[in-house]
């Protein structure tokens, strides 16, 4: 018997990682809507995934919690469940399962470049790597953030008249952008879309400050000039926007490179600042890993389904029901 | 390098026209020559880099890149000069050379050394300079910028009229030093023979109802408004150019009206397609628009034709200070020394009072399709703009037909927060077809309210797109109908409006398709 099914049903514990409808057992890598979602009967997961679990769904969003912290081991009947930091967003995981002398990965969605709002992503040895590929394809080359977030306050300080208003989803990366900006300086008050609030209040609970957050809702026309609000992607073009004066369309996000896209997005300035591997990193990550066999799934699975073999590796894609395939905008 | 590459990403990126001309202006006023002449070719179309084509930077990519993901990439962006951009896996140290230093690089490298030269720059170049360097090479740049958007920052520049730019425009070549020598007011406005440049045209204003009342008939003529494009023909002692209003030399998609141009003047008229000067409809001329090169089967399809109206030049004598009725008859005998095969005059109409020119308008619109009557002051000058009181255009009646809005898209720029674009329909049977779409004919104050019904009314979304309930009425304006095989209709209509918002009328008594079939011509 297999440990893990291509559904990533574990048999021998009777779990799904991140199932796309109620199960009885759920084990879940993090916080994003297309991986965790309400009606479970247990869930295991990191106990920050369970916070936020909890503030987007309610407390009684699943029967039970089972929280397991990074590195603490799980012995389930000999099949051994641990989590190890994805660095994609506070509190997620990778999962490894154990049994005897085998050992799989499920990446959950990662990435490698630095963050300080999640635990830094850690390589896991193991024979079978289930891993995403959103930015699968060798196009995807993402700047390091801090340069991205340079050319913000560039375009901020060169146009002191107009509001910036950044498109940010609403968990991760609005929180990553806002530690972005203090890091590089920017001390002013950072106003929020209603959607940001409880989110980025749970962050600086579970230990990460972001400074002087506002409602941007409510506030003076006048007073926004050369302020930089955060809202989400689809609030930043819409009749939201209109309350700021001349606002110019920011978004953060891994599409951005191809500026074609932000064209049509009607983006005026994007920012490269992805909260996925681009190709380098999965590819590294997939050597360190160690793995023989990989399983690819979330994204463009196809280009790194041939680079794997192309290395001498057993790979083929997974096509799971629900997860993001649309290779747009949908991806948190 | 850098420099343009900023300002190319500028321009892609803002939707705002006001802005874009400004960064052009900021960047011809700030950049030294021969850099700012060459990003004025690049931006106008004028540079063409021989050697560069799209095969030899796929060569150059495929030696460093997998072809199969190379292949899986192109797929996903859709565009090869920013797959080329964006895939390029080398990064080193290093600095490009100024644009001007690029292109002479570009021009004199061996085909041999291309790849390899491209690829040092490529790998030396950061992110956006690597993305305005595939464009600067391929010449595609789709970076929402006209040559006439450029000319207007040229103007706002230096304070020169756009019309004095554009009338110099074509006897400049790149990199335009002796323009910009003139622009910033070191030397005399260039002087160039008239036979290699355009010549800005004369334009109509549309006349009221209450402008006939003072107006006396006997000191206007008449003749037809025809249905094509108007076009500048200049027969010079170099050749033969055919420019659009915007001063686009559209010849080289028209070889079969320039070839067959005989004599020297530069003349105004109406572009039309059709055999033996029976001019075809606008959709006919159409096929033949926008196309670089015209094939052999189109050219004996839709052989083209220009109807000539109006002469600016009679062979190098510049008659444009003459009157109207002094530069029809040198064209008439003009005509009369020089046979062609591809030009015909625009025939005059004979009228007594407004009423007659009214009654043949009415009947040149129902008869044949005429788009109206075009009224000139018989002592006019030919004035370049649009002058009031000297042409008029008396359009015909626009057809109206009433429709349900189906679909709203947001619109653009200032509108992007707007449902503005919309799309609307007639009945077929007990289901709507869609006929057309329009985005303007309103007032900000109803746009506002038509956003507003549509928020409240929407059935699905499709990303920008939304369906909405089939409940609301538009009074649509349009100048004509054509068959068409693109739309489910199988109506399009041409130039509509939206003329009235019927918030009265029940859907259910929106036009019919039966209907339509009056409209089509």
């Amino acid at each position: 018997m297999a440990i893990i099914e291509r559904d990533l049903y574990i048999p021998s514990i009777d779990a799904w990682i991140d199932p796309g409808a109620p199960k009885a057992r759920a084990i879940i890598t993090h916080g994003h809507a297309d991986h965790a979602r309400s009606g479970h009967g247990s869930v295991l997961a990191t106990p920050d995934t369970i916070a936020i679990m909890k503030v987007r769904y309610g407390e009684d969003c699943a029967d039970r919690f089972e929280a397991l912290p990074f590195g603490e081991v799980l012995d389930l009947d000999g099949t051994r469940v641990s989590f190890h930091p994805a660095g994609h967003i506070l509190g997620s995981a990778q999962v490894l399962v154990e049994t005897a002398g085998q050992r799989v990965v499920v990446t959950g969605d990662y990435k490698r470049l630095p963050d300080r709002t999640a635990e830094p992503f850690e390589p896991v040895s193991c024979d079978l790597l289930v891993t995403e590929a959103t930015f699968g394809l060798p196009v995807f080359q993402h700047p390091h953030p801090k340069d991205e977030i340079a050319r913000l306050l560039k375009s901020v300080e060169a146009q002191p008249e107009r509001c910036h208003l950044v498109g940010c989803y609403a968990l991760g990366k609005a929180q990553r952008v806002i530690a972005l900006l203090r890091d590089a300086g920017w001390d002013e008050p950072i106003y929020l879309h209603g959607a940001m609030i409880r989110l980025c209040a749970l962050y600086e609970e579970l230990g990460v400050p972001l400074g002087q957050l506002i409602p941007a809702t409510g506030m003076p026309k006048g007073a926004m000039a050369g302020q930089i609000v955060i809202a989400p992607p689809s609030a930043i073009r819409d009749r939201w926007s209109r309350r700021f004066p001349d606002p110019v369309v920011c978004q953060a996000s891994g599409w951005m490179s191809i500026k074609q896209r932000a064209r049509q997005a009607l983006v005026e300035l994007p920012l490269v600042i992805s909260d996925h591997c681009d190709w380098g990193e999965l590819n590294q990550s997939i050597l360190d890993s160690g793995a023989s066999t990989v399983w690819v799934t979330h994204g463009r699975e196809d280009a790194l389904v041939y680079w794997c073999k192309s290395q001498g590796l057993d790979a083929e894609p997974l096509a799971l029901p629900g997860l993001d395939d649309d290779g747009g905008e949908g991806a948190e | 390098m850098k420099q343009f590459a900023d300002l190319l990403e500028l321009l892609a990126l803002t939707p705002s026209r006001t802005r874009k001309i400004a960064a052009l202006a900021q960047y011809f006023t700030e950049v030294p020559d021969p850099d700012r002449g060459l990003a004025l070719a690049v931006l106008t179309g004028e540079m063409d880099i021989r050697n560069v084509k799209p095969a030899l930077l796929r060569e150059t990519v495929l030696r460093e890149v997998d072809e199969t993901l190379f292949g899986l990439s192109y797929d996903y962006v859709g565009d090869l000069g920013e797959t080329i951009a964006l895939i390029w896996p080398h990064h080193g140290e290093g600095e490009l050379p100024s644009l001007s230093g690029v292109v002479e690089i570009l021009n004199h490298t061996s085909k041999a050394d291309l790849p390899r030269v491209i690829g040092d720059m490529l790998t030396i170049a950061a992110n956006h300079e690597r993305w305005a360097l595939v464009k600067l090479a391929t010449g595609a740049l789709r970076v929402g910028v006209s040559a006439r958007l450029a000319k207007t920052a040229l103007a706002e520049m230096s304070g020169v009229d756009l019309q004095a730019i554009e009338e110099v425009w074509h006897g400049v070549k790149p990199p335009y030093g002796v323009l910009f020598d003139w622009l910033e007011g070191r030397t005399e406005r260039p002087e160039i023979d008239h036979t290699a440049r355009f010549h800005p045209m004369m334009l109509s204003t549309p006349i009221e109802d209450s402008d006939f009342d003072r107006l006396d008939p006997r000191d206007f003529s008449a003749e037809w408004k025809w249905d094509g494009i108007r076009v500048q023909l200049v027969l010079g002692r170099d050749g033969v150019s055919m420019f659009s209003r915007t001063g686009d030399d559209i010849g080289g998609s028209f070889p079969d009206v320039v070839e067959a141009a005989m004599g020297r003047a530069v003349l105004d008229g109406e572009l039309l397609v059709g055999h033996d000067f029976d001019a075809k409809s606008f959709n006919d001329l159409q096929q033949r628009l926008n196309r670089k090169v015209a094939s052999p089967r189109q050219m004996q399809e839709l052989p083209a034709f220009v109807r000539v109206y109006d002469m600016l030049f009679d062979g190098d004598e510049d008659i444009r200070a003459f009157g109207w009725e002094q530069r029809r008859a040198r064209l008439e005998a003009w005509f009369a020394a020089n046979p062609q095969t591809r030009m015909d005059i625009s025939e005059l109409l004979s009228f007594d009072d407004w009423e007659a020119v009214g009654t043949l308008r009415r009947q040149g619109a129902d008869e044949h399709g005429h788009e109206g009557v075009m009224l000139k002051l018989r002592t006019s000058p030919y004035v370049p703009g649009r002058p009031k009181g000297l042409w008029f255009k008396w359009k015909r009646d626009p057809n109206v037909v009433d429709a349900v809005l189906m679909y709203a898209q947001r619109g653009h720029g200032k509108r992007s927060s707007y449902y503005s674009d919309y799309t609307f329909g007639v009945w077929k049977g007990n289901e709507l077809v869609p006929i057309g779409k329009a985005y303007f004919g309103f007032t900000d104050e109803e746009l506002k309210q038509l956003d507003r019904w549509i928020r409240a009314n929407t059935l699905n979304a499709f990303g920008p797109v939304r369906e909405v309930k089939k409940d609301l009425v538009f009074e649509v304006a349009f100048d004509s109908a054509q068959q068409s095989t693109r739309h489910k209709s199988g109506v399009a209509l041409r130039f509509p409006r939206i003329n009235r918002i019927r918030w009265d009328k029940p859907a259910q008594e929106a036009a019919r398709l039966e209907d339509m079939d009056a409209f089509v011509g």
